[in-house]
């Protein structure tokens, strides 16, 4: 009886932990900067949401800052670009990334552990720096930038409207896709490639028996047995990327407003830190959106294993 | 070897980084036959398989199918479906959509494919699992989805790759029968390849026996059965005796062989020269065993040939019928299988002294 209950107890322990962890370290947290955000500012400080005031306990909701965020064309602009970027990193990332998985999982055996290396080989550098370099290498006279310019390509970015002009790469949307999609991009391949490793090939044999050129066997089972991957992948680029300060302030420039920056100017330009715990509860509940359909369906597939 | 037979193999080799898998084979496959290769793994069966299909390509060699040579036609141009050993169902797919998958890619209209597939369902017995997934399904269900799906676009040519290999003993037993019954019931010609030598022999109409590669005979089960030209052979497929001795006479109609502490006498004549070294094969079956010293056979001119006495040793009791190991003087077992025909007709037990005696006719003489 008391094994049983100790083993329980053990369980419950392990079971737990996270679920405490989450609650102290996450769901806190994010209860204080909710109630900042229906607080009222005063002067330099914000006022308690509950307040004692001649003899009377007083609450006070203040949902203007919300009522802002959804009047004020600013700030609902800036989760449109928010989201338009991340998405866009994230097409990127997969267009890139999904054929490097695909060759890389199909690569010799003895080839794949030095091709997974060099895929994480980037995060041995402070990632702060390998932004920076791209500072760099994109400014004027910069190594890329005067390869693109070479080949023609800045004209045809101008025309595409990604960057300002012919020769100015830098602090444009261009520059901040770059820098994300360079960032994001193992994110990108290493579920790609955990999953597409495990592919049975024998799948790909019995479809090419059937009838299917290489290509139909790719679009018609490779891709579709793949999807928990792409999804995986997806969303490791996508949620990060709606809330990146870094790359926005180094790389993107004034066309590229990003959340992360309008929560930095909140906080520490405007003081108003109210108004920046309103922009970061919606962050956070426009996220979750896509968390949870990736969960759901995470949980989709794990049922249709068992 | 006529030249207009339905399936030719001629002088197919396959190397495989310098190992030999398949070495020089050929064989002629009529329409309508059941064609299976037998082997242990690694005899190269497999390989010669997957060049039919056109996964592997042959080092050398030809294979042509109803007249047309099939050197540089991809898997997906080759008139053949295969059932992978492995099923190779597709898991994103309903049953339906995975015997359809072919019939799409041939571009069919969508109420014709839906009608194959309907007929396929049906002639697998699987029309209420169309909407399921194949993990939904059992082992013996995802095997009749793997057949639907082959069978679903009237390939010419059926490949089977160890069809039954999957499934444990009962089931593989009941779905033999169904299998072949729906083999014959659609008519195609078919390739199958297996290591279990009672599967080849209920499902297939010719057996090649392969070992390293080459085929080692090639007949229809019962003449492979009792009629090896090779101690392999005879040893690969079923129980047998194996008894090496010496052609002592050769007549005509009979030979005697010396193995030194038994002597046969074959009722039928052989090719060889007196004192050849031959092995004498006989079937555990084909042998009786008696607690009394038996009359000697018909056609044995006397008790000195075809019986043997010996200890029992070892017996095991099967239900339908008993194995018994006989051994004699020398140290030699004799393996004897008696059909319990009787009910409690087993009065034979550990230790007993019995008689073993066979039929003139009983024996194949092996010289290689």
């Amino acid at each position: 009886m008391s094994a049983l209950r100790r083993w329980l107890a053990g369980r419950a322990a392990v079971v737990g932990i996270p679920y405490v962890w989450l609650a102290v370290f996450f769901l806190l947290p994010f209860l204080v900067v909710a109630k900042i955000s229906v607080s009222e500012m005063e002067t330099t400080t914000f006022k308690d949401i509950v307040a004692w005031k001649d003899g009377a306990i007083a609450f006070s909701l203040n949902f203007g800052n919300y009522l802002l965020l959804v009047q004020d064309s600013l700030y609902f602009s800036t989760f449109v670009s928010s989201l338009k970027y991340a998405a866009v990193t994230t097409l990127l990332c997969l267009t890139i990334g999904y054929p490097f998985a695909y060759f890389m999982a199909r690569a010799r055996a003895t080839l794949q552990p030095a091709l997974l290396m060099l895929v994480m080989l980037p995060f041995w550098t402070s990632f702060l720096l390998r932004v920076y370099a791209w500072k760099a290498l994109l400014t004027e006279h910069g190594l890329v930038a005067e390869a693109i310019e070479a080949l023609g390509l800045d004209r045809a970015l101008a025309a595409l409207g990604l960057v300002p002009g012919a020769g100015q790469l830098m602090n444009t949307p261009f520059s901040l896709v770059l820098g994300m999609t360079y960032t994001y991009l193992p994110f990108m391949i290493l579920p790609l490639y955990s999953n597409l490793a495990k592919m049975d090939l024998r799948l790909l044999e019995a479809a090419s028996d059937l009838g299917a050129t290489a290509w139909t066997a790719f679009w018609k089972i490779t891709v579709p047995l793949s999807r928990a991957g792409i999804v995986a992948g997806a969303m490791l680029v996508f949620i990060p990327c709606v809330g990146e300060y870094v790359i926005p302030e180094l790389l993107g420039g004034p066309q590229t407003q990003m959340i992360g920056r309008t929560l930095w100017d909140e906080f520490f330009s405007n003081n108003d830190w109210p108004m920046a715990c309103a922009v970061a509860v919606t962050m956070v509940l426009l996220v979750i959106v896509p968390v949870a359909v990736f969960s759901r369906y995470q949980a989709e597939v794990q049922e249709r294993r068992t | 070897m006529s030249a207009e037979a339905f399936l030719q193999i001629r002088n197919v080799v396959k190397d495989f980084d310098g190992n030999r898998a398949v070495d020089n084979v050929s064989i002629d496959i009529a329409k309508g036959e059941v064609f299976a290769l037998l082997g242990s793994s690694g005899c190269g069966k497999t390989t010669l398989l997957r060049m039919l299909a056109g996964f592997e390509t042959p080092t050398s060699g030809t294979i042509t199918l109803e007249g047309r040579d099939l050197a540089g036609l991809p898997p997906y141009a080759r008139p053949m479906n295969m059932m992978f050993q492995s099923y190779a169902l597709f898991p994103h797919l309903t049953v339906a959509d995975n015997i359809a998958f072919g019939l799409k890619r041939d571009g069919l209209p969508a109420a014709e494919i839906a009608a194959r597939v309907e007929a396929m369902l049906k002639l697998v017995q699987l029309g209420a699992y169309a909407k399921r997934k194949p993990h939904q399904l059992s082992g013996g269900q995802q095997q009749r989805v793997a057949l639907a799906r082959s069978l679903a676009k009237k390939p010419h040519l059926l490949l089977l790759d160890e069809p039954l290999g999957a499934l444990d003993k009962k089931l593989r037993e009941e779905t033999q029968m169904e299998l072949a019954n729906i083999i014959e019931d659609v008519g195609v010609t078919c390739v199958m390849v297996t290591h279990d030598q009672e599967e080849a022999m209920t499902m297939a109409s010719r057996i090649a026996v392969m070992s390293q590669g080459r085929f080692l005979q090639v007949g229809a089960p019962a003449e492979i059965y009792e009629t090896p030209t090779s101690r392999f052979v005879a040893d690969f497929i079923g129980n047998v005796n194996l008894m090496d001795g010496k052609l002592v006479e050769d007549e005509a109609d009979h030979v005697i062989v010396d193995c030194g502490d038994l002597r046969h006498w074959v009722g039928h004549g052989i090719t060889g020269t007196l004192g050849m070294a031959v092995t004498v094969a006989v079937r555990p079956e084909k042998i009786r065993i008696a607690a009394e010293p038996p009359e000697p056979e018909a056609g044995v001119p006397d008790a000195g040939f075809n019986r043997v006495q010996g200890t029992v040793k070892d017996m095991a009791y099967f239900g339908s019928f008993t194995v018994y190991h006989l051994q004699l003087a020398s140290g030699r077992i004799v393996k004897i299988s008696q059909g319990n025909t009787e009910r409690q007709s087993a009065t034979l037990t550990w230790g007993d002294s019995a008689w073993a005696s066979w039929s003139p006719l009983s024996q194949v003489v092996l010289t290689q």
